[in-house]
């Protein structure tokens, strides 16, 4: 595998290198079976940007997001923060980090401690960390709350008083309050209403620009990814299959999945969905514990051939003979799909309908 | 005969110390082969709307006015037994999420059979062997033998499947679909919406779907209803709807999603603000507090649907008719500026 991955980029602040993380199930009695909910994934999030991680439910996105910041211990692979190899760091060795890298959830109410007010909640990693106490304290609880667009008398309430949307202002001001250089966003908006939703995008693109903020953003709607990343990744049963920058991998999606993908999600315009052509998947996704052979789409791929693809575990490249632009995929014959040598099989594409 | 017709629908629920008025009068109307939409935010009371029409809402909850008629029978004064023998035969829900409603202790060919059995005169081996055959109906791999398992042995896009091949067991003449793919992934969700389609235009079923989403709504809906705390505040065919929002509230829905097809030059603009409480019931319009071009008129009146002026033939009456709730709609330079409906696919 080592040969195939692509050398650090040098304005890289996260390098992730060949992860793996294997779970373990099962236990008394019934016979352990391992889900390798990532297994052997790598790329780069550069300094400033932010990546999009996409997959569909169990692909290992969250594992990964969560492995980055250490919250698992990985069960192979380099994990590298701002040059430093963090995958087998201690505790200890650990701590001076976790300032700079951060995280919010998709349900900021269940990390919010429901009998703490929210000014203590955003103060509490102040005190951790040894960096303000008392009145100096309560001076960034106010400033961090007005930088999320909440009210300074916020910091007297309890989570409960708050909607979702100001929960996860609150979860934010929270990560903000140790000056981060990384976040990792877990499906931070997906629990809101459309119109918050919009909200909350924003806010972290100002906050972005403003503290010159690097965002891992994990979330299955690719809609909002595409919106808000530099680039993305796509992947499959604890695979990457794809990367690329946004406008690229939309314009032009090169691995079977991610035209899948692209071609699943709603457009909220009635034309553009009529004159849309629809790639259906058939059957569902395979358990991580007992993933495919070789390539691990071919059983729900369109363009599945009888060579290669069972037995072949595709790498993740640059397509060959043309600019790449730094996009790669992982799909055998995705020049061959792209110069329309194959076609998918029948009655998986659902071609527009005729327009009136 | 109107198949089935909505007319001026209440809801409200009442607790020990508050009432909350969940449906304020809503009316719509369904037809054979028809799908029509109801979107809105949560709260806005579209899943209440249809839980009482089936009569199945909670014991707290009561409908305090308008009807419901089933092919001329109103549904809400009839007895239990009747409306018993309606629902589930000739009208069906789907759920959002079909774990609640399957019966985890029984196999899903058990609870296929009985629906067939209760519903329709089939002895039990007709009844079972209808019951493969619904399932492979809504594209369940080896049927046959899936009939034997329990709902926790399917994903969660097959458990929906399963819920649909149980809403659809007796042709039922509308299914309610209540966020049928909120719940699933958008290759799953774009199975199921494939399949809903396909029901609606081979069955010629009346499909009503509930959902948040308007890009479901915009792939699958031949009208659409917007619906704010309790109200429809504009509907129209879906196209016109898309294309020509008129509705303070619908124009903030569309500018407020991000677009796959637009990418990141799109600005999302917000609705500021959070959906009210519906424990008051306000004078004026309900929007008022979260719009941009509230008046005087929208706090001391409360706007009702009517004709948008000036839409042409589609502004009409019937079912072309273009209905909004508004005082002060929004100005078509407005939406040009936005970019809005027509002369929007340009990026792509």
């Amino acid at each position: 595998m080592t040969d195939s991955q692509p050398a650090a980029r040098p304005d890289a602040l996260v390098r992730v290198e060949d992860l793996k993380l294997h779970f373990s199930e099962g236990g008394f009695g019934r016979s352990r079976s391992v889900v390798k909910a990532v297994d052997g994934v790598t790329f780069d999030v550069l300094s400033g940007e932010t990546l999009g991680l996409v997959g569909e439910s169990g692909c290992g996105k969250t594992t990964v997001g969560r492995t980055i910041l250490r919250l698992y211990e990985p069960t192979a692979g380099r994990i590298v923060f701002d040059g430093q190899d963090i995958s087998g760091a201690s505790t200890r060795q650990l701590r001076p980090l976790r300032r700079r890298m951060q995280m919010i959830f998709q349900d900021p109410y269940s990390s919010l401690n429901p009998r703490q007010n929210v000014g203590n909640a955003i103060a509490e990693p102040l005190e951790v960390h040894g960096l303000a106490e008392g009145s100096q304290a309560d001076r960034r609880v106010r400033e961090l709350l007005e930088v999320v667009g909440l009210p300074a008398n916020a910091a007297n309430r309890y989570p409960h008083e708050f909607s979702g949307g100001q929960r996860q202002r609150v979860g934010l001001a929270r990560s903000l309050a140790l000056n981060p250089d990384l976040i990792v966003a877990d499906e931070p908006v997906s629990a809101l209403d459309v119109s918050i939703q919009a909200q909350i995008v924003n806010l972290l693109e100002d906050l972005q620009a403003e503290f010159g903020l690097t965002y891992l953003f994990i979330a299955h709607d690719l809609a909002v990814v595409r919106h808000i990343s530099d680039r993305i990744a796509v992947m499959y049963l604890g695979k990457i299959v794809e990367i690329a920058d946004a406008d690229t991998l939309y314009n032009s999606p090169k691995h079977p999945y991610t035209r899948a993908l692209l071609s699943a999600v709603p457009i909220p315009d009635p034309q553009v969905e009529r004159s849309r052509e629809r790639i259906i998947l058939t059957g569902d996704l395979p358990s991580p514990a007992d993933p495919p052979t070789g390539c691990r789409f071919h059983t729900r791929c369109p363009y599945v051939q009888p060579e290669r693809c069972h037995d072949e575990e595709p790498l993740l490249r640059p397509l060959s003979g043309r600019e790449s632009q730094g996009q790669v995929a992982a799909c055998h014959y995705a020049e061959d799909i792209e110069d329309g040598r194959l076609a998918p099989r029948e009655g998986l594409v659902v071609r527009a309908e005729p327009t009136a | 005969m109107t198949l089935l017709e909505i007319a001026d629908l209440q809801v409200s629920f009442s607790t020990r110390r508050q009432t909350v008025y969940a449906v304020n009068g809503i009316s719509y109307d369904v037809e054979p082969g028809e799908t029509l939409g109801i979107v809105g935010e949560s709260g806005c009371g579209k899943s209440v709307s249809s839980l009482a029409i089936l009569g199945i809402l909670a014991r707290n909850g009561r409908v305090t006015g308008g009807s419901a008629r089933f092919e001329g029978r109103d549904l809400l004064e009839m007895p239990d037994s009747q409306l018993r023998r309606i629902r589930g035969r000739d009208m069906a829900m789907v759920f959002q999420d079909p774990m609640t409603s399957l019966n985890p202790v029984l196999t899903v060919g058990r609870q296929l059979t009985e629906v067939l059995r209760r519903h329709l005169d089939v002895d039990r081996k007709a009844a079972r062997s209808e019951a493969q055959a619904l399932l492979e109906r809504v594209g369940i791999p080896n049927a046959g033998d899936r009939l034997s398992d329990y709902p926790h042995q399917f994903s969660g896009g097959m458990r929906q499947r399963v819920m649909i091949a149980m809403a659809i067991a007796c042709k039922p003449k509308v299914l309610i679909a209540d966020e049928p793919t909120t719940a699933l992934d958008v290759t799953i969700q774009a199975q199921i919406l494939e399949l809903l389609r396909d029901l609606v235009r081979s069955e010629d079923m009346a499909l009503v779907l509930i959902t948040h989403d308007l890009g479901v709504v915009a792939g699958i809906c031949d009208r659409t209803h917007v619906m704010y705390a309790g109200r429809f505040v504009e509907t129209a065919p879906t196209d016109e709807l898309f294309a020509q929002p008129r509705h303070p509230y619908t124009f903030g829905l569309l500018r407020s999603v991000p677009r796959l097809d637009a990418g990141r030059a799109q600005r999302l603009e917000p609705i500021t603000g959070a959906p009210r409480d519906l424990t008051e019931r306000p004078t004026g319009c309900a929007f008022a507090p979260r719009c941009a071009y509230a008046t005087q008129a929208s706090w001391d009146e409360l706007p009702i649907l009517r004709p948008v002026e000036g839409s042409g033939p589609s502004g009409g009456a019937g079912r072309r008719a273009h209905l909004v709730a508004c005082h002060n709609p929004v100005p078509q330079a407005d939406l040009t500026a936005a970019g809005i409906g027509r002369g929007r696919q340009g990026n792509a």
